[in-house]
């Protein structure tokens, strides 16, 4: 091997920076999933009746289904009657009303990871719900929002406050029957965020969640849904950090969007959690079920998603396009590295008239790290004058990373357009050199490289965001480069 | 003591013995010119004195500012001073060209101690190196020679150089691939960062671009070795006869 591959080879090899793990008592179920156990978590909850049966009616459905095999990822068989399915934080006192309730162990750990809530209460027009396993410990910024009448809150919350949005809405994008891990989900949820903004409001500040995994053997079963109704807009940034840990850990969330008549719904998601370590042990599985509905006319949908951690990424943020003029949009930067593995790409479904789409995924493969887009763009039927622009890029940093594109096309109506584009570089020596010669080190040079490459992603996401991502996709090439 | 100063080097690339005994000593404020025909080791030179690593050296020394040169990284290099005018600069996608400049001069600036230049104080200083080197505003704002025109990225070459204002300048075929007018601009800026306190290594295969760089001593590199040194008048001489009048005589 010559040198300079072998700088490359050190220089991805990386260490999580974010393994610290916090010191708080959690109420924790016993392992394993059964009746028994939804019934619990529904009773902890204390949740109406329709929940309890909505619960039961998707854990019955996921025992008659099959875990997927046709992802292009590979890892031991997982033991679901081993995962604990409910744990939470305890309060002090019951139900943290605000900040000073929370336990001060857990604000100790969003100080780590810089997202204190106080200091993004006072400083910033971000309101942030806080997730740490699986109860929601802070909310912040509700007065602001209650105003414009907007509700962002707990899921659990919403179920008691909100019964009737959450009995119109819940399953109408993604249903329990929709695959197994949102089966899974919908059977054993604990919490998650519920976003509602009504007519012709235009939520003032960006709205965002922190998910933090934290007990030991917990997977993670969050739900989100967010309403935007006719006119309303939202911009919703999801980012993720996790703790050091040598078990796989499953993460099965869902994330229903529903967009009316002429509204709007950006979601921006960076995500970075443990992928284990350089030879591919601990890590988290994120096995997770995105998707939008443009229901009304004119609506539009975006997700940019920034994805650097997980053991195994399967991820496929879609949009479904009913509205006439409707618009989905998805740009994704997926890095792999290590032992990494990802398969994520998206859907673009056209059922309505004159609907757009626009697809740009920019996968990073480095170490041994695999990476596959997989992406589906149908035109159905009815779906006259569709379009679709779909670009596909890969990077390989060294020589024994992966990259694979898994394009599907359907086309069922003959006025449509649909165009893809794809390409596969690697990062040369001669481009490391350069940037070295202008007194860039290897780090810095590969840094920029990736995030020249990334560049298109990055612009769409929130200013504040793509800084954080930019910084993050240096930290996980970071190493031992001196 | 001379800036650079090169004593009985060998090196060479995949096994490959190319340069053979080079010596050279090149003092402030002079300018140097290196001639010689395709496959002479030219490049190499040039690639071993910014540190490149597929290239490997076997003996002799390299002194640049009296400090073992050879045991610096490239990016150490660079930061000491050493600027190479890539023969054929590549192409880094997405990355804004001012972006990538502010992060190498600070880099600079880093090194020496000196505090980093914001933003505003960087674009400042660059409005001012394009005006004097007349540059288009829109060189700027482009990602770092993607889509660039052969003479573009030349162009872009000294345009940098005139931002990092390095001590010894190595200019690898500049001239190659350049229109007439290309090849006056670029010399044009060259000859305006020339400095008392800085130098400048020329590597050219033709004469012409020694009409607007006129060198202070011409070196003739043949199979490694260089076979004749002398000054400016050396060039006009080779442009007229050729290389094939110059025996390779044994190097050590």
């Amino acid at each position: 091997m010559s040198d300079s591959n072998k700088t490359i080879e050190q220089f991805v090899q990386s260490d999580y920076k974010y393994g610290f793990t916090t010191d708080v008592e959690t109420d924790t179920a016993p392992p394993g999933v059964s009746e028994d156990i939804i019934r619990l978590i529904s009773r902890k909850k204390n949740e109406p009746e329709f929940m309890l049966e909505w619960r039961l009616k998707a854990y019955r459905h996921w025992l008659t289904m099959e875990e997927p095999t046709w992802p292009n990822v590979h890892y031991p068989p997982i033991d679901y009657q081993s995962i604990v399915y409910y744990a939470a934080p305890k309060a002090r006192k019951p139900g943290p009303k605000s900040l000073s309730d929370v336990d001060p162990a857990i604000l100790e750990m969003y100080r780590k990871l810089g997202i204190s809530l106080q200091e993004q209460e006072r400083l910033a027009g971000v309101a942030v719900d806080a997730i740490m396993d699986s109860v929601s410990v802070g909310t912040t910024l509700k007065g602001q929002l209650a105003e414009k009448g907007i509700i962002f809150c707990s899921f659990t919350e919403a179920v008691h406050e909100h019964p009737d949005l959450i009995r119109k809405w819940l399953g109408s994008v993604v249903p329990y029957t929709d695959n197994y891990f949102a089966a899974l989900n919908a059977a054993v949820f604990s919490d998650g965020s519920f976003c509602y903004i009504p007519k012709g409001v235009r939520c003032p500040v960006e709205l965002s969640t922190y998910f933090r995994i934290n007990a030991i053997n917990t997977g993670q079963f969050e739900r989100t849904l967010i309403v935007a109704d006719e006119g309303a807009y939202v911009s919703y940034l999801e980012g993720c950090t996790a703790p050091m840990r040598d078990e796989n850990q499953l993460h099965a969330a869902v994330v229903e969007l529903v967009a009316l008549d002429n509204a709007q719904i950006k979601y921006s998601t960076v995500q970075n959690w443990y992928p284990g370590d350089k030879d591919g042990k601990g890590g988290i599985y994120n096995f997770v079920t995105k998707r939008g509905k443009c229901a009304g006319v004119n609506s539009k949908i975006s997700w940019t998603q920034v994805e650097t951690g997980s053991a195994i990424t399967w991820k496929y943020p879609s949009c479904i396009l009913l509205g006439e003029n409707s618009i989905g949009e998805f740009y994704s930067v997926a890095l792999t590295n290590n032992c990494q593995q990802a398969d994520t790409g998206t859907k673009m479904i056209h059922i309505g008239k004159n609907t757009r789409s626009t697809i740009v995924s920019k996968g990073i493969s480095a170490g041994r790290g695999q990476n596959s887009y997989r992406g589906l763009v149908k035109i159905m039927k009815g779906a006259t004058n569709a379009r679709n622009f779909s670009q596909c890029d890969s990077l390989l940093i060294g020589d024994k990373c992966g990259a694979h594109t898994f394009p599907y096309i359907e086309v069922h109506n003959k006025s449509a357009t649909v165009e893809h584009e794809a390409s596969t570089s690697k990062v040369g020596e001669d481009q490391v050199f350069y940037l070295n010669q202008r007194g860039l080190s290897t780090q810095d040079a590969v840094s920029m490289i990736v995030n020249g490459f990334s560049r298109e992603v990055f612009k769409q996401l929130p200013m504040e965001f793509a800084v954080e991502a930019q910084k993050l996709l240096g930290v996980s090439l970071e190493g031992s480069v001196g | 003591m001379a800036l650079l100063e090169i004593r009985k080097l060998n090196a060479g690339i995949a096994g490959k013995h190319i340069l053979k005994g080079i010596n050279l000593s090149i003092n402030a404020g002079e300018v140097h010119a290196i001639m010689g025909p395709n496959g002479s080791g030219k490049s190499t030179l040039s690639q071993v004195l910014a540190g490149r690593k597929t290239f490997n050296v076997m003996s002799g020394e390299v002194l640049y500012n009296g400090k073992n040169l050879l045991e610096l990284e490239p990016e150490e290099r660079a930061h000491e001073g050493i600027f190479l005018a890539f023969q054929y600069p590549v192409e880094i996608p997405g990355v804004n060209n001012t972006y990538f400049l502010k992060a190498a001069y600070n880099e600079v600036r880093k090194h020496r101690g000196e505090q980093e230049l914001d933003a505003m104080d960087f674009l400042a200083l660059v409005r001012e190196k394009m005006k004097l080197l007349h540059l288009e505003q829109d060189l700027l704002n482009r990602p770092l020679n993607e889509g660039f025109s052969g003479g573009e990225k030349k162009r872009n070459e000294i345009f940098q150089m005139a931002v990092l204002e390095p001590k010894l300048a190595i200019l690898d075929e500049t001239d190659s691939g350049l229109d007439i007018d290309a090849l006056r601009d670029v010399a044009d800026g060259v000859n305006k960062l020339r400095r008392p306190d800085n130098a400048a290594l020329v590597i050219t295969h033709y004469q012409r671009l020694l009409d607007y760089i006129v060198p202070d001593f011409v070196h003739v590199l043949l199979n490694g070795c260089i076979v004749k040194s002398g000054g400016k008048e050396l060039a006009l001489e080779l442009e007229e006869k050729g290389y094939d009048w110059l025996a390779c005589q044994p190097c050590l």
